[in-house]
């Protein structure tokens, strides 16, 4: 068993996940693109209002739906992230779940993994290209924000599921939740220019992967920057749970 | 009262997870700093507020959150983790079982939320104090009306639970409590709105439970406040007496 090779069969566990969309996709809507487009109607119009008319000189002169709506895009891409990487692996890889299932097939735990992967990448296009499309309607983001909401969901979803896979307690996952996903998504300049931080905490927030993620969408002039931790997130987290991944279904 | 039996079981129970309520307080607070250092920026002060005269926005903004937790508190409790409790683990059977009848169930199941809403706002009024949000006394006021909020949505959670088929119901919960958490006046005043809006987001349970704790935690009482506790009460009183009917309705069924 070499869990180091990847083969075409990944295409299967993608395939899984894609039987079981096409059944529920309708009850997917709320969540996935109502749920972001509501935060955007209360704040880039609602909020912006006060905002706007407060004329803050750190907006640059820009309405805070623009600042706002890319913001939100990013974040609800970490939340997609989140939720694809926590839940679904973690009842899968439990007894009774479709990876048990998938393992004893020619499919290898770095497949079943690949393939989920995958499958994240493809929800995450779709429903973030969705949210891009009523912010593009109202000028307030550009086509090349689907890249970096695509690779934000991925820089989450990857080391999370590597850890939702080898978890036995679901409240640990909620607890990752609570504590890490919800403050990054509160000050990682989404509702704010990160600049109006205070002190250490305007470089601390370089280490928030929602921030890199939001400044791509914001299209950023540094996004090879940021693109490149981005990336080094996924291919870690791809690695890691290739591992993770291992150990758990082999054992 | 044998409904404060299952009040109690729920006090040993959260024994071992009270950090679930610990989230509770925490998720706000978070909001809290990040709309203070943050949004609050940008908006600077509110001018269209009770009683007219400008305040922070994070003033503005932290009893609506209170509002939201105490809302959320009550209603996963009655919602989600009941329906664990009557579908899942059917735990109510078992107690129908011991001299515990139907009702006592709903009255403890809602005593219960009251009292977890009322310890969350208690936390909560120490916090905004410690932020020196608050500018006067009747800010005490904010706690007995989170209870009031935590009845009222607690009743109307008893009574949504018993018409949930199967768990992916609970996203249809969601839809409804989301938008109104956006839209009931949490992040900015009324007035955004135009008037026919204005109208249609006053019958929203959430606008009356925000403007029973902003308008005290501002140091103001108003007529609007009377309008609230009315509002609330006749919400939870009416949810009450329908639910104690479904809830024996279910589970005799």
């Amino acid at each position: 068993m070499s869990a180091g090779r990847m083969s075409v069969l990944a295409v299967h566990e993608f395939g899984y996940w894609w039987h079981r969309y096409r059944r529920t996709w309708r009850g997917t809507v709320v969540i996935s693109i109502a749920n972001p487009l509501l935060f955007v109607t209360a704040l880039g119009f609602g909020l912006g209002q006060l905002v706007d008319a407060g004329n803050s000189a750190y907006l640059h002169g820009g309405s805070y739906l623009d600042f706002v709506g890319p913001g939100l895009l990013a974040a609800s891409a970490m939340q997609m992230g989140f939720v694809h990487g926590a839940g679904p692996v973690f009842q899968s890889a439990r007894p009774g779940g479709n990876y048990r299932a998938a393992v004893t097939t020619p499919m290898e735990p770095s497949d079943i993994f690949a393939g989920h992967l995958l499958f994240t990448a493809f929800r995450a296009t779709l429903d973030s290209a969705a949210i891009l499309l009523v912010l593009i309607i109202f000028g307030a983001a550009s086509p090349a924000a689907l890249v970096g909401a695509v690779l934000t969901a991925l820089a989450f979803a990857a080391p999370i599921s590597a850890y939702a896979v080898s978890t036995d307690r679901p409240a640990k996952l909620t607890a990752v939740f609570r504590f890490v996903i919800m403050p990054l998504y509160m000050f990682s300049g989404t509702f704010f220019p990160a600049s109006q931080l205070p002190g250490p905490l305007r470089e601390l927030v370089w280490l928030s992967p929602l921030w890199h993620g939001t400044e791509l969408c914001r299209g950023s002039s540094y996004y090879a920057v940021h693109l490149a931790v981005l990336i080094a997130l996924i291919l870690g987290g791809f690695l890691a749970g290739r591992r993770a991944y291992t150990r758990r279904l082999t054992a | 009262m044998s409904a404060a039996v299952l009040v109690e079981r729920n006090l040993m129970i959260y024994k071992h997870t009270w950090y679930v309520l610990l989230a509770e307080i925490f998720e706000p607070i978070l909001y809290l700093l990040s709309i203070g250092v943050g949004i609050g920026v940008l908006v600077g002060t509110v001018t269209d507020v009770p009683g007219g005269e400008p305040v922070r926005y994070a003033a503005f903004v932290a009893p609506a959150l209170l509002a939201t937790a105490a809302m959320n508190g009550a209603m996963n409790e009655t919602t989600f983790l009941m329906y664990g409790k009557l579908k899942t683990d059917r735990t109510y059977e078992s107690m129908l079982a011991t001299p515990l009848t139907e009702r006592d169930v709903a009255l403890g199941e809602i005593g219960w939320a009251v009292l977890r809403g009322t310890v969350v706002s208690l936390a909560f009024l120490a916090v905004i104090t410690a932020l020196g949000l608050v500018r006067s006394p009747w800010a005490l006021l904010v706690v007995p009306g989170a209870a009031l909020i935590a009845f009222a949505f607690a009743t109307a959670g008893v009574v949504v639970v018993t018409y949930l088929r199967d768990w992916q119901d609970m996203q249809y919960i969601q839809l409804v409590m989301l938008p109104m958490f956006l839209f009931a006046t949490t992040f900015y005043p009324l007035s955004v709105y135009p008037r026919p809006v204005q109208v249609a987001v006053q019958w929203l349970p959430l606008y009356q439970a925000i403007e029973l704790l902003r308008n005290p935690a501002l140091g103001i009482l108003t007529p609007k406040i009377l309008v609230a506790v009315l509002y609330l009460t006749a919400m939870g009183a009416l949810c009450l007496v329908i639910a104690v009917r479904r809830l024996g309705r279910t589970l005799a069924g």
